[in-house]
């Protein structure tokens, strides 16, 4: 290992970020698009030997990196990635790539500060991923919100400000509440930020239940699990087309991912008690929010709660305590990272072209469009779970981990395979096929080739890890294992 | 020979002397000066602050660790005096070169201005420095003098009149609590030395007899620091003299004082009476709470700026009372220096952000125009992208978001209230302040993502703008770099 990988995946976005916003200027937006290209790519490059230089058979932590940062509060710069972290940071490192060329041609005022935006929260969420000190990943999980709620409020739709600030606030309600159990833990464990060290502190049932509730508020906000999940639609319908598909693709992943690092693995007594109660919201979550996505009639609001429902599936892998279950959780958490994008790309490239979201305003876009037609056809069938697509395969993992469990319990979570491919599907009908709506949808012009890379890539992902998934398991296998090894010690 | 000796025992007090000199050669050189060259008083009073800087400075290298009473027992030169001695410097240095084009905009950069603020200068430090009662109240006197007389220095303004006028009258109302309870400790221990209070009341307060006389004089010294730190319910006086004042002096209210208020704070309770530790924190507790939610839930309602800024500062001063009320557990002392580090490492992060908030205010007026509403704000960042940028910065550390200075404020109070036991309140102070953070989002939805109302770019002096932007993104590198200020902190509670 010679390169710090993980530091050039945080600081190099960052770094390209500024660059872009000191070449700012609403003049030379040409020149801005380009070295965020240019950083986007690179930040790209530098995660790729995380995955061909990864130790499969090590179940720890890899690409270590370890400097004193606070000692008065002996919080050290500690990065690191094991299975369950190092493939967030090449999807985050992916999409971010895919965001700034779609952004492309549609962004035009304030390109500068857009650009920075996206590349300065994408360095954060590698840091949020590859953070292995406690303070350092709250400075990254709550920093990212600043970006976020500038995305959403400057460049999104007409009711964006409330979206902004309910976005921010529900999340920052969470990790407020996060942070007094942290210092509780840091105060435990007598003065270490280390979440290795977390995880092997002895701590009594009541302690943990509190600490429990307290990640989860964080979590929960994050993820979003029902009842919590309000701000999800209102953020995503107003976002531009580049922050939904971060926030669904990425920012959703930060709370699953949080209940993976923390909440199991430290709270193992805890967890085992309220697993029902995580069961339930999840369920909640996959059959109820199914149903509330059938009516949606703004798409993206669709897409968002469709979201909402396939992050029920995570949190339900998680909690039945199984290797099916935490592995397929969190293959369906990349799987959904590009399903979703994919799907968020798909609707912005209709919006670009004809400025509504409203099913009822389209109608046989195959017509004009059959290039996009056919891929969105794919994302639609990953997005409802079809063989051979990466929605499959997570899906599939988390019922047969429920399956062990109980049947009724899977039974429940299979509905959504057919809620999704109802809802999905729907949706896919009522725009893309049908005869042609109304003018401006005969009006409409194919893929551009930008667009084509964009999705391509995607679509290109999606069958990858629906036909090989193997590819993303083997990477988990050690340290899931390795995790349900410690979840089954009781530590109180 | 002898005299030399005198003087080289007495060098501790050279900063003070320094501005006490300064304060009264500008006052005559200011005579001499006519009102179109009065940069020349700006400049001498810019003068003397670095001079003290420089003085401070020797004193800390000369001295060292150790502390030094002087004048038998009056004056206590010890590392907290002379850190928070320089951040006063700069923080007043800073405020005299923000409201220097506001003042001279509205003819109010006169010599009165410049001398009160020195004057006002030395008595924060006399504050800092205070190792009796007698020589606290002097400093606390000669300040809040100077203060009154600044805030009424606009004085054919109506608003500035009536905001000196409260601001005297409740001001003489705390300084009266404040004496009363004082002269209790003075009845019950016999002395007026803070060290030697200390002593006597280690044995005083195993009766209980005399105890209750000392709590009894502990809740007036509570409420007069209140009065002076601007907790609730003792805030009544602060959003309206913030709102009244000329935003200059608002500035300098907001900065320099909250310094020396905490000097007193740590001199009185934790040098002077840590036997009644235990019966302060629970009023501090009290009072704590009261700020935080009074402060955090009114300034939602507020339009103005000054006032908004205002009910932020009194719900600042409940979160650093969190590490003041935090030391003392169940008469052990072994966490102390982490708890009263933070309260200190809180205060002065927070007399950077205000300096900054108001110093934003300041750079976006302009003759006839006081820049004070939320809207006065609208679309900043299309007419000055870098300073939108700046008070961005700003609010997000005032609301405590990473990576900003704020946050790890907040940490620090934060994790030694719950150290402590505290849980209860450290989790009502999360929630509170995330209502807080609602205002300052509000501030930055303005600045972003609101047309702006008046186009054009702002103007404003360069040594300002190159201040200001320092200002900022000093509170960002002490975002990611937080250690070396915390640490000068720690030490300086250590050595207390």
């Amino acid at each position: 290992m010679a390169l710090p990988y993980l530091s050039l995946a945080v600081w190099l976005p960052i770094a390209a970020g500024l660059a872009v916003l000191a070449a700012g200027g609403e003049g030379n937006a040409r020149a801005q698009r380009w070295i965020a290209l240019a950083g986007a790519l690179a930040g790209f490059l530098v995660t790729l030997p995380l995955y061909t230089e990864f130790d499969l058979k090590n179940p720890g932590f890899q690409f270590i990196e370890l400097t004193p940062w606070i000692e008065r509060f002996n919080i050290n710069y500690h990065l690191g990635v094991d299975g369950i972290s190092v493939l967030f940071v090449l999807l985050n490192s992916f999409v971010t790539v895919l965001v700034v060329i779609a952004g492309w041609s549609v962004i035009e005022s304030r390109v500068s500060q857009y650009y920075a935006a996206f590349l300065v929260m994408s360095g954060m969420l590698n840091g949020v991923f590859a953070a292995l000190d406690a303070a350092l990943f709250y400075v990254f999980f709550e920093s990212t919100l600043i970006p976020m709620f500038i995305i959403i409020g400057v460049w999104g739709g007409p009711n964006r400000v409330y979206a902004a600030v309910k976005f921010f606030l529900y999340t920052l309600m969470g990790s407020l509440l996060m942070l007094v159990a942290m210092l509780y833990l840091y105060n435990k464990s007598g003065g270490s930020f280390e979440i290795v060290d977390w995880h092997r502190l002895p701590l009594p049932l009541p302690a943990q239940g509190l600490l429990f509730f307290g990640f989860l508020f964080a979590f929960a906000v994050k993820v979003p699990m029902w009842p919590v999940h309000t701000w999800l639609p209102d953020a995503h319908t107003e976002a531009p087309t580049g922050g939904s598909v971060v926030l669904a693709a990425i920012l959703l992943k930060l709370g699953a991912y949080g209940f993976v690092r923390f909440t199991l693995p430290i709270l193992p007594d805890a967890c085992r008690q309220l697993a029902w109660l995580m069961i339930a919201l999840s369920l909640v979550a996959i059959a109820y929010i199914g149903l509330v996505t059938l009516v949606q009639t703004d798409m993206k609001r669709l897409i968002a709660y469709s979201s909402v429902s396939h992050m029920g599936f995570v949190t339900l892998g998680f909690f039945i305590f199984n290797a099916y279950g935490i592995e397929g959780g969190l293959v369906q958490m990349i799987s959904h990272g590009f399903v979703s994008a994919a799907l968020f790309l798909c609707i912005g490239v209709m919006y670009d072209r004809m400025h509504t979201r409203l099913l009822a305003d389209y109608g046989g876009v195959v017509n004009t469009m059959p290039r996009f037609a056919a891929l969105m056809m794919l994302f639609a069938m990953a997005n409802s779970g079809l063989p051979a697509t990466s929605g499959f395969v997570g899906e599939f993992m988390v019922i047969m981990g429920a399956m062990q469990q109980s049947f009724w319990l899977a039974f429940i979570a299979a509905t959504t395979l057919v809620l999704g491919a109802a809802y999905t599907l729907w949706m896919y009908k009522r725009v893309i096929f049908g005869p042609v709506a109304n003018q401006h949808v005969a009006a409409l012009q194919d893929l551009n080739p930008r667009e084509v890379i964009v999705l391509g890539a995607l679509a290109i992902a999606v069958l990858a890890m629906g036909v090989y998934p193997v590819a993303f398991t083997e990477v988990m296998h050690a340290s899931v294992d390795e995790l349900l090894r410690h979840i089954a010690v009781p530590k109180i | 020979m002898n005299l030399a000796i005198i003087l080289l025992n007495h060098l501790p007090v050279l900063p003070e002397v320094i501005v006490l000199a300064g304060a009264c050669a500008l006052m005559i050189v200011d005579l001499r000066v006519t009102s179109e060259r009065r940069v020349v008083s700006y400049y001498i009073a810019q003068g003397v602050l670095v001079a003290c800087a420089a003085g401070t400075v020797f004193v800390q290298w000369v001295d060292g660790p150790t502390k030094l009473y002087l004048f038998s027992g009056l004056f206590v030169s010890d590392v907290m005096s002379n850190v928070l001695k320089l951040a006063s410097y700069a923080s007043v240095w800073l405020a005299l070169v923000y409201s220097r084009q506001y003042l001279l905009d509205r003819g109010l950069l006169r010599g009165e201005f410049i001398t009160l603020l020195l004057f006002a200068l030395l008595g924060m430090m006399v504050m800092i420095s205070a190792a009796s009662f007698l020589s606290l109240y002097l400093g606390l006197e000669l300040m809040s003098l100077c203060l009154f007389a600044m805030v009424a220095l606009n004085r054919d303004s109506a608003q500035s009149t009536e905001a000196a006028m409260k601001y005297f009258v409740l001001g003489a109302l705390s300084s009266g609590l404040l004496l009363y309870g004082m002269s209790m400790i003075y009845g019950a221990t016999g002395s007026l030395a803070l060290s030697e209070v200390a002593r006597s009341t280690s044995q005083l307060a195993a009766t209980t007899t005399d105890r209750a006389f000392l709590v009894f004089g502990l809740v007036f010294v509570v409420a007069g620091l209140a009065f002076k730190i601007g907790a609730a319910p003792f805030h009544m006086w602060i959003p309206d003299v913030y709102h009244g004042a000329p935003t200059a002096v608002t500035l300098v209210i907001g900065s320099a004082p909250k310094l020396s208020a905490f000097a007193i704070a740590i001199r009185l309770l934790v040098n002077g009476l840590p036997e009644l530790a235990h019966d302060w924190q629970d009023m501090l507790a009290l009072l704590a709470l009261l700020s935080m939610a009074v402060g955090n839930i009114t300034a939602i309602a507020q339009s103005n700026l000054k006032r908004m800024l205002a009910y932020s500062t009194i719900a600042h001063m409940g979160f650093m009372l969190l590490g003041l009320l935090s030391g003392v557990v169940g008469g052990n002392r072994l966490s102390a220096d982490d708890a009263y580090g933070a309260a200190m490492f809180y205060v002065i992060v927070y007399v950077i952000m205000s300096l900054g908030a108001f110093g934003m205010l300041l750079y976006l007026s302009r003759a006839g125009f006081e820049c004070e509403n939320l809207d006065d704000l609208r679309g900043l960042s299309r007419r000055s992208p870098w300073f939108a940028f700046v008070m961005m910065v700003l609010m997000f550390s005032l609301a405590g978001i990473p990576p900003t200075a704020g946050f790890y404020a907040k940490v620090a109070v934060l994790s030694a209230a719950i150290s402590a036991g505290w849980i209860w309140l450290a989790v009502a102070a999360v929630i509170l302040s995330l209502v807080g953070a609602f205002y300052y989002l509000r501030i930055v939805k303005l600045m972003y993502f609101d047309e702006p109302r008046e186009g054009g770019a702002v103007p404003g002096h360069p040594e300002m703008r190159l201040l200001l932007s320092a200002n900022g993104l000093l509170l960002l590198a002490f975002g990611i770099l937080p250690q070396p200020l915390m640490n000068l902190c720690f030490v300086a509670i250590q050595k207390l």
